[in-house]
């Protein structure tokens, strides 16, 4: 292979990989704070459809991304209501923001913006090359060549590991998903931080929907997720639940999904599947290869209910 | 003595009337996301009641519909058992899709490629082989928790989509029908199809689907292998405790669950598609656990809901065909469902608790007044049989 393709992989897998870098982030907000998120899924469409319709319709990118973190956040508050408050379940709980993601985008993707070959086009989020960085051969066209979102995800990830590591709040977070009772008895509000961590997480969502929709494609596709949403899942397990290993795995499967494309179009005989299974499969490996090692937070999906409440 | 029998019939009683009480809030939860259905239909430009009229006429309106509310429903009460199954012995499988994908797999493997036997030992061989791959695929998960330590919930939702992925590979590579140009498998031989029931779409597989309920429940609330599964579900520690085997019992209720949804990966191939192609399943895997939760997690009562979703799929069809409304509308129905029913204690407990108590208390006060005591349970019914416990 030539350099041109090498480039164009390179660019292509951190474009690919941007989406599930910021839905993993999301998740490991939740995670962090004791909470599985298995309905980013459905988060990650409901951003994407806010992003075009809110392009469509007020007729910029930024009205757009606007209404992904206002989606992304609205939906990760009832997901908190659900399952901080109401304490039910949170496998079903996740299970039913995908189907309700699903259902929702379909339905009024069909409706707002049509469907098939004349589903509205939106402004797209604009590809800025960075100066001087951008000029780099070789390197400077992959990663510098890249959209808003993507720098944004990247820089997050430096910030989102000083926020856990470095800062009160971060300590408190992780003492909640560590273990609720002991930090209830510190003062911590679990409830209050649950919450915070889920609207941040779905905000991140929203934003995640929009770097597919307005970030890649211009338009809302019917399920356009397409798994990435669980992809998100797997990179934070793979990652250990820190930023940077998330951002690692996002890559690394970011990174697969390129390579299956390129695979396709070029016709070399791996098939495609086994490409997309990876993600999944590299997962369960790790799952089985950490546990008993204290990675997950502790009190991931065990609802909590706080001390000043419990006079039953 | 009297205190006592009044003690039990008060039980009794109570246990009645919250099966009552749930049966009335998961009526009630159903009637609140078909509104919420509605309003969504309102917001996206169709009336509701025109499009619940094509619903309800698609499903039940006639003989027809009906029997294509049934076939619709036959993976989805698999899939609901599946779920049910492994919930019942505190298991989370999310991964009833990809176990009907590897069990349609499996089948179709030994409907293709064991041929000339008749039809009575080649189609129950073509089960088992759906069976065995449906199991197997959940055994996996299951493996890996009690082995790893690993989460069976992450480990099935992975193995969806590997499962979804191998079969897209068998039917593009290996198994694609020879000569032919879209991604599927031939035609399966006469010998491995299930029959039609009543000459119409609807198959022996519905019937299969009841006969696992009705086994599932027997197996759950009348062996002592479901009083310990239904230990572990309740307690693991306590269950240790008392000498069950809690591993054996996670991996053997997880092989079950994962055979259940295999069958039914294999009746909607044998019964309704007659070849095995990419994405044949929509979302039936994940449906089931609608089905299980308004089915109260209970092998009965799953076959209702089964068939209360099998008709919203069936007139949403009917729906789309006449309005355009996709019938991803169903989607948010049933999430509205999973959501009020999960979120019943929440919303409803206080309120349930008091109407309990108020009934219970009218109807034994009243009746003890009357009558003695040993009258009173045999008006109740006590002593027929065990409750859930």
């Amino acid at each position: 292979m030539n350099e041109e393709v090498v480039v164009s992989f390179l660019a292509a897998a951190i474009r690919l990989s941007v989406p599930l870098l910021l839905a993993g982030i999301g998740i490991l907000f939740m995670s962090r704070s004791g909470i599985l998120n298995i309905g980013m899924e459905g988060m990650v469409l409901m951003g994407a459809l806010a992003g075009v319709v809110g392009a469509h319709y007020y007729g910029s990118m930024e009205a757009g991304l606007l209404a992904s973190v206002l989606a992304g956040a609205f939906i990760g508050l009832v997901f908190a209501f659900l399952v901080v408050t109401t304490g039910a379940d949170q496998v079903v709980i996740g299970t039913a923001i995908n189907l309700l993601g699903l259902g929702l985008t379909t339905v009024f993707g069909r409706s707002l913006l049509g469907m098939g070959q004349e589903a509205v086009q939106a402004e797209g989020i604009p590809v800025i090359p960075i100066p001087i960085l951008a000029d780099i051969p070789y390197v400077g066209e992959a990663l510098f060549h890249q959209n808003l979102l993507a720098y944004a995800s990247f820089l997050l990830v430096p910030a989102a590991a000083l926020l856990f590591y470095k800062t009160n709040w971060g300590l408190q977070v992780r003492a909640v998903g560590e273990h609720p009772l002991a930090a209830d008895t510190l003062g911590i509000r679990v409830h209050k931080t649950r919450y915070a961590c889920c609207v941040i997480g779905g905000m991140l969502a929203g934003i995640a929907g929009c770097s597919l929709s307005l970030g890649i494609l211009n338009q809302f596709t019917e399920n356009m997720a397409a798994g990435r949403g669980f992809i998100a899942l797997s990179a934070v397990i793979f990652g250990k639940w820190t930023p940077g290993g998330t951002m690692a795995a996002s890559l690394l499967f970011g990174g697969a999904d390129a390579l299956q494309l390129r695979f396709q179009s070029f016709g070399i005989q791996i098939p495609y599947q086994f490409m997309l299974m990876f993600p999944y499969l590299l997962t369960m490996i790790a799952l089985a290869w950490f546990s008993g090692k204290g990675k997950q937070p502790a009190a991931t999906a065990v609802p909590y209910k706080s001390l000043s409440n419990r006079s039953e | 003595m009297a205190q006592e029998m009044r003690a039990t019939i008060h039980e009794s009683l109570e246990r009645k009337l919250n099966v009552l009480t749930d049966i009335v809030f998961y009526a009630g939860s159903v009637a609140i996301a078909l509104l919420a259905g509605g309003l969504v239909m309102l917001v996206a430009g169709v009336s509701p009641i025109e499009a619940y009229k094509l619903i309800w006429d698609g499903a039940v309106g006639d003989a027809n519909g009906f029997k294509e509310t049934l076939v619709k429903a036959t993976p989805l009460l698999f899939a609901g058992l599946c779920y049910t199954f492994a919930y019942r012995c505190g298991l989370f499988n999310i991964g009833a899709e990809g176990q009907l994908y590897v069990g349609a797999l499996a089948g179709t493997v030994a409907a293709l490629y064991v041929p000339g036997l008749p039809w009575y030992v080649h189609l129950p061989v073509c089960i088992l082989a759906g069976c065995a791959g449906g199991a197997i695929w959940a055994g996996i998960a299951g493996f890996l928790k009690v082995g790893r330590g690993a989460s069976e919930i992450i480990n099935t939702i992975m193995l969806n989509y590997v499962a979804i992925y191998l079969v897209s590979y068998m039917v593009t590579g290996p198994m694609k029908e020879p000569g032919g140009t879209l991604p599927q498998t031939a035609r399966l031989p006469d010998s491995a199809l299930l029959g039609k029931l009543f000459d119409s779409r609807l198959h022996y597989g519905f019937l299969l689907a009841v006969a696992a309920a009705i086994l599932l429940y027997f197996i759950l609330h009348r062996t002592v292998w479901g009083y310990e599964i239904r230990a572990v579900g309740l307690n693991k520690q306590a269950a240790k405790v008392m000498g069950i085997p809690v591993n054996r019992n996670v991996l053997l209720v997880m092989m079950l669950s994962g055979a259940i949804a295999g069958i039914g990966g294999y009746a909607e191939i044998a019964g309704v598609q007659n070849r095995l192609f990419q994405n044949f399943s929509p979302g039936f895997g994940y449906d089931g656990i609608a089905v299980a939760l308004v089915g109260g997690a209970h092998p009965l009562g799953n076959i209702g809901s089964a068939i209360l979703f099998g008709g919203l799929r069936s007139g949403a069809n009917a729906m789309q065909r006449m309005t355009g409304t996709s019938t991803s509308l169903v989607y948010v129905i049933q999430a509205t469902i999973i959501i009020l029913v999960v979120c019943n204690r929440y919303w409803f407990g206080g309120l349930k608790k008091r109407i309990i108590a108020s009934l219970t208390a009218r109807v034994v006060g009243r009746r003890s007044d009357a009558r003695p005591e040993e009258n009173v349970a045999v008006v109740l019914g006590i002593g027929e049989r065990e409750g859930r416990s």
